[in-house]
This record gives structure tokens, sequence and C-alpha cells, in this order.
């Protein structure tokens, strides 16, 4: 994206990028910090994708071929650590840097060099925490849930485990705090709260939930710490603690994360559909106040991934009611992005192929996840393949879809060249079919019995294994055409982008030149009634 | 393992003969609870699958009529009302009728009072210990030699050689047919999971804490489950087998497994 950035540079700025590492060392910019998380994310998500391949090859057939257990617990705690905190996370916040000051309107985020720490920081983190694969004892083990007393049992890597995450809530906690000062101080002067486009909107509510649960996943890992080091007993039973403490700290903190991974998804295929459907999206209100109850039940639900701890009747009939309460919220936002195609002109250009694939695929994880709120039933699914089935599924074809669909959408804009459309649907069709020969076959392991984060099976379930293994490797080289169709595309080689790049969309980001100018707006513009969302 | 590639290459194929025991779905078990989780299970999977024809039929309707064609304008709308309010009532009234039964079907799952027997079960990286409250009896229950070998990472046996791979025991848990069982659950080390699909059974093992749960097999067989909470190196390696006898047949066991038997059986 370099050259990209700079060509957009005319006589009449007044100043530029910096040349060479300063510019990125040194980074206060929004674009370039933007891009700077977004290949960082992509970086983690080609490391956890390898991981991932290595735990799919061990499991294509029963026995062990490769791997010793305790490496193979290694690797699905580290793939869940590194797809959670480095890719998805960075990921959207790269796309809230790139996008959300060229949608209210505003020249920059509001607090530069803050960004700039809470993005150098993530480096040094991830650094840390895959270098524990060197130290004796090799890397955490204990699943990415940290479960004491379990995790106490993690060798020399412990306290650096303890560190990075702690590394990883600061930069999102300053990341969370830069994206609310500048989307409440920084939108045009006629830009109301309920005219906000809704990515803008989601990231809102995802900042603040940030800010809310960041510090409860802090302060438990921080306990384990002192439980470690310094004596303490809060988690462990002989000192008179309680590892189950830990689960509804940790859960506290996990259920809102879910959220925080799949609002700005939300945000994102809301801005994809009424572009390529020529229509204003249905319901922006509603929507609005959707994504709000999600948040607000995000933080009532925790103990439904505990129904098997041993919780009082009355505390799981609670959690049932709230946890099948959030299907309400989510049916909404489904029936509105339907609403919102539904008599219009649609076009299927790669995002928007990527966005209907999160509609139909995304929708299958919120099915299992009725099916899990069921606590009865609950109990055979949790722990079983069935859960990896169902969080794959709001995650891949959920947060991940929704990246590459707002890269594919964006790019043009950032780089100003328009991407290889036919490579674009290529990925996506490869991409589509492998995501679902890889995790639809774990529904019925989980179903059948099988338990998740073990690296070897009984025979009944070889089959329906090798299966996902072959969508896994399949899935993983898709990947590889991204990051070609990318380069090429930020290399220049496409067609020049227009300002609209696509078909009269609607939003303040259409209405600048591709690429971007340096300083998004310099002066603030007017928010015309059409391109508002509302 | 050229058999393991072949076998794996005819699964692709999904001519799935090759081991026939793979199953789709949730076990109905042998236990009325497990009967009724399997309702529960089925009734909620019909409603999705209900919901996902309407709602994923309305959108390929949409992506087929609603394409760009020439000479159509896209529609202008952007609210209604109506639209909200019947969409957002819906669902609710399905959440509704979903969740009483699970509500009936969880209440009397938590009601472990009046069992007819008890056993203590303690969980130990990675095996368990099970004794039997008002008996002399208690044993370890671990991975059986035979798939202890094998699991080995060099040890070129081929899993499918051995049976019941990974899922067998040295001594399994035996109870008797028709009898509420009581299970008090608790741990040495680190959280385990006691969980068995057929017994519609899954509770964890913590330690310092004691978490009841019961079931009442109604036939009689051999159930086998595993360890379903990470709890370290070996957690894919501490399996579970529930033996189910006749009455007589539990009695017949109980009194071999008493101290005096065993003793007997030592010197003979
Ligand atoms: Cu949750
Ligand atoms: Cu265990």
């Amino acid at each position: 994206m370099t050259s990209a950035v700079m060509d957009a540079h005319h006589s009449e700025e007044h100043h530029g990028p910096a040349k060479g590492i300063r510019r990125w060392l040194y980074a206060t910019n929004h674009k370039d910090i933007g891009t700077m998380y977004l290949v960082l994310s992509l970086v983690m998500f080609l490391t956890g994708g390898a991981m991932a391949l290595v735990i799919r090859s061990e499991l294509f057939q029963p026995g062990l071929q490769f791997i010793a257990p305790n490496v193979f617990n290694q690797l699905t705690t580290m793939h869940a650590l590194i797809m959670v905190f480095g890719a998805v996370m960075p990921a959207f916040v790269g796309l809230a840097n790139w996008m959300i000051p060229m949608m209210i309107g505003a020249p920059d985020m509001a607090l530069p060099r803050m960004n700039n720490w809470s993005f150098w920081i993530l480096p040094f983190a991830f650094l840390m925490l895959v270098a524990t694969f060197f130290m004796p004892g090799g890397a955490p083990a204990a699943g990415w849930t940290m479960y004491p007393p379990l995790v106490l049992q993690t060798g020399d890597a412990f306290p650096y485990l303890i560190f990075s995450v702690h590394l990883l809530g600061i930069s999102s906690i300053m990341g969370a705090i830069n994206i609310i000062v500048t989307i409440v101080n920084m939108r045009a002067p006629d830009m109301s709260l309920l005219k906000m486009p809704m990515f803008v909107w989601t990231w809102l509510i995802t900042a603040y939930l940030l800010l809310a649960v960041m510090p409860v996943l802090a302060g438990a890992v921080t306990m384990l710490l002192t439980d470690q080091f310094f004596g303490t007993s809060f988690f462990l039973a002989a000192g008179g603690g309680d590892p189950v403490l830990f689960q509804h700290i940790f859960w506290f903190f996990g259920h809102p994360e879910v959220y925080i991974l799949i609002l700005p998804a939300f945000g994102v295929i809301s801005e994809i559909i009424p572009t390529f459907s020529r229509k204003p999206l249905f319901g922006h209100d509603s929507m609005v106040y959707a994504a709000s109850s999600i948040a607000f039940l995000s933080f009532i639900v925790w103990a439904h991934h505990m129904f098997t701890v041993g919780m009082p009747l009355t505390g799981q009939l609670f959690f049932m009611f709230s946890t099948m309460l959030i299907a309400v919220p989510t049916g909404v936002k489904l029936f509105n992005w339907i609403a919102t195609m539904w008599r219009g002109t649609m076009t299927f250009e790669t995002p928007m192929l990527f966005a209907i694939a999160i509609l139909f695929l995304f929708t299958i994880g919120g099915f299992s996840g009725i099916m899990l709120a069921i606590v009865p039933a609950d109990i055979q699914y949790h722990d079983s393949y069935f859960v990896v089935a169902h969080f794959h599924y709001v995650l891949v074809p959920g947060s991940i879809f929704a990246i590459m669909a707002a890269v594919y959408y964006w790019l043009p804009k950032w780089s100003g060249h328009m991407y290889n459309e036919s490579l674009g649907k290529l990925h996506f069709w490869l991409s589509a079919v492998f995501v679902n020969v890889t995790f639809f076959p774990m529904h019925f392991l989980g179903l059948a019995g099988m338990p998740r984060r073990i690296p070897d099976y009984s025979t009944q379930f070889a089959d329906f294994n090798s299966i996902a293994s072959v969508g896994a490797i399949g899935y993983g080289l898709s990947q590889l055409l991204f990051v070609y169709v990318v380069i090429q595309c930020v290399r220049g080689k496409g067609a020049k982008a227009t300002s609209e790049v696509w078909d009269n969309p609607k939003g303040l980001e259409w209405t600048l030149p591709s690429p971007a100018p340096y300083h998004s707006f310099e002066v603030p513009p007017k928010v015309s009634s059409e391109s508002a969302f509302s | 393992m050229l058999r393991k590639v072949y076998l794996s290459v005819i699964g692709l194929l999904g001519a799935s003969n090759a081991s026939a025991d793979w199953t789709l779905n949730m076990p109905r078990g042998v236990t009325e609870l497990s009967a009724e989780t399997y309702a529960l299970h089925m009734q909620v999977f019909y409603w999705c699958c209900a919901i996902g024809v309407l709602v994923f039929g309305v959108m390929i309707y949409s992506l087929i009529r609603h394409r760009k064609s020439p000479g159509a304008e896209p529609a202008t709308f952007s609210h209604s009302m109506k639209a909200e309010v019947i969409w957002t009532t819906i669902p609710i009234i399905i959440l509704l009728i979903l969740v009483v039964p699970s509500a009936r079907t969880l209440i009397k799952l938590e009601d472990t009072r009046k069992p007819d027997m008890t056993i203590v079960a303690t969980a130990y990286q990675w095996r368990w210990h099970y004794r039997y409250q008002g008996q002399d009896v208690a044993f370890y229950s671990s991975l059986a030699r035979t798939s202890g070998v094998a699991r080995r990472l060099d040890s070129s046996i081929d899993p499918f050689t051995v049976e019941n791979y990974l899922l067998d025991v040295d001594n399994p848990l035996v109870v008797p047919v028709g009898r509420k069982v009581r299970l008090l659950l608790t741990s040495n080390d680190v959280v385990h999971s006691w969980w068995v699909p057929e017994l519609a059974i899954k509770k964890d093992a913590i330690p310092g804490f004691m978490n009841e749960t019961w079931f009442k097999a109604d036939v009689v067989g051999t159930y086998r489950g595993q360890c379903a909470e990470l709890c370290g190196m070996d957690h894919g390696y501490m399996p579970i087998v529930v033996k189910v006898l006749e009455p007589q047949a539990y009695a017949a066991w109980l009194a071999s497994r008493q101290p005096t038997a065993l003793q007997s059986a030592d010197t003979n």
C-alpha cells in the first residue's frame, strides 16, 4: 500500500508520510497504522492457520503420526490464542483505523500517538507468546481458556503467557478508547449518532465491550499469576480457593469477547449488502438497537459455557433463558439484511459473495447456538466436536469471511486499483466450499461422542475426521490465493479505481478520491441525505 | 498405513462401508433422561431445519429474482414497523415453545434424591477411581493395555486392529440395570469431566468440589465415554466404560470384588 498512499500526494499537501522505516515505526497516520494492523493480522492468520494444518494432519487418521500429545495441546492452545487475539481482533481494529475517519468525515483518529503505541505493543506480545514454543516445558497447553489448576502446570511459558495477555489487553483497551473518542468527537458536524453508518455503530458498541471486559480478563490472569508465584489461592481448592471462580470470571470476559469478534463483522456486511443491492439498509435504527441489545445480553449469559460445572438449578434455568433471548436480536439483524436484498438489483462481486455466504453460514452457526442453549442437550454437546463446529461456523464464515469481504470491498479505495475480480471470485468459491467440508462433519463427530482437544480418537470417528482434514488443507491453501490477489492489487496491477469504486455506493468514504488522501478529510464534509445511511 | 489411507479415501468418496459403525446423530441412549435429551435435541433440530428452509428459501428466491437485470429499478423502501414487530415476535414464541420441555427435563436431571446406590468417582491425571459407597469396593480404571501400546507415536500398530481403540479400560465401572445410581464426582488434581453419551451424563470433576449427578440405565450392556474436559497431556487417554449388568450378575461381581474375595483369589 506504500506506493498507493504516496501517489495520493499532490502539491497542496503540507506534509506526507516520512521515508522508509520511520514512516512505520513513528506512524501516527490512521491509514499507515491501519495497514500495519491488517498486515500483522494476515501474518498471524497464516501462523495460526499453519498450526491448524498441523493439528488437522495429525487428526487425519486414528493413531499418532506426527506429534506427541503435549505438543498437540500446545498447538490447539496457541492456534486459538493467535486466531482470536492475533488474527481477528487486529484485523477489525485495522479496518476501524482505515475506515472510521473516512466514514465520519474526520482527518484522522483522535489520538494518533496512542494509536501508534497500541499497535506496536502487539508484535512484541506475539513474539513473546510464540517464543514460548522454545522454552522448557513448551508453549501453554491448557487451552486458550486457561482453566486452573491445569494452566498452573504450564512450564516456563506461564509468566510469558500472562504477560502477553496483559499486553494484548492494554493494546485493545487503548484501541477502544481511541475509537470511542474519535467517533464521539470527530464526526462531521451534521452527522448525528443515528446517521452514522452501521460499521461505525457496531464498532462503537464493540469498543465499549472491549473497555468493559478486557480489564476483567487482565484481572483473572493476574490472579493466576499470584496463585502461581505469590502464594495466593484464588483458584486453588487446597488453600480455600475455587477453581470454578476462574471459569466464571473468564467467561464474563469470554462471552462479550465473542461479540467483540462478530459485531464489527455485522457492521461490514451492513455496508456491503446495501451497496450491491443498490438499496438503502433496511431498518437502520432497529439494527442499532439490535446490536445494542446483543451487547447488553452478552453480559448476562456467560455461564452457558459452564452447564456441566455443577451450578444451582435456578442458575442453569436463568442462563438458558437469557442465552436463548440472544437469538431474537440476532434474528432481527438477519431479517433486516434479507429485507435489504429484497427487491433490490443485486450484483455478485466478491465482497457481496462473501456477505451472502455469511448470511447462510453464520446462520448455521446460529442454529447450533440455539441448540447449545438447551441445557439437557448442551450437556451432551458440551466440550465435544459439536461445539468446535459451532464456534468455527461463527468465526470462520462469520468473522474471517467478513474481514475478507471488507478487504475486497475497500481495497480499491485504499490502493487506488481494482483487484482481480475473477481471482477474487475463485478465492471466494474455494473458501466457501472448503470451509463447509472442514467444519460441517465436525457436527457429526461431536454428536457421535468425540470430545474436543484430543490428539487421537477411536476408529469410528475416522471417516469424518479425514474429510475435515482434507477440507482444512484445501481451505488453508486457498488463502494463499487471497494473499496473491491483495499483493497484486496493492502493487497496482489492476485497473484504476474511480472514487466511487462500486455502482453509486452510499457513505462518505466514496466521496474521497481513490486512493484516499493521506489526511482523509481536511475540511469536514457536508453529510447529504444520499450519502448518509438512514 | 496404506490400508488406513485407503480407508480414508473410501470415506471421502462417501462410500463409508469400510468402518460401518460411524454415526451421524446423538445416540438415543439407554436411560429415560437420555431419551428425553435426544427428543429435545431432535425437536430443536427440526425447528432449526424449518426456520432454515423458510429463511434460506426466501434468500435464494431473492438472490434469483432480484438480480440486476436490464431495466430493473431497485425499490427504495427501508423501514417497516410491521415487519420488524413480526420477526421479533415469532422467534420469541418459538423460543418459549422450546424452553418449557427443556426446563422440565433439566429439573429431572438435577433431582438426585433417593438413589439406590452411590458411587464416588475421583479423577486423576489420567485415570478414574471408583468407590462404591457402603461397600468395601474401590478400584482404579485406566486405559486398556492394548490401546495403551497402540497409541504410542512410534507403535506401528494399526488402530483399526485394536478392539475399542482408546475406548477400553482395565476395570470398568459396573452397575445394576434399572437402579438409580448417584454419582459423586471430584478430582485429585485438575478439572476433568465424566461423559458417557449413552447415559446422557456429562459432569465436571473439580478438585475441592463434590459434584453430583445420576443415571438409571434401562438396558443391559457396555457403554463407553471419555474425559471431556482438557486435563493435560493424556486427556485423550482416560476413557470411561460402564458395564450395566442384571441384578444377580451385579451381585456376583460385587461379591468377587470384596477384599476377602480378592485376597483368596490372590493366594490361589
Ligand atoms: Cu458465550
Ligand atoms: Cu481428564
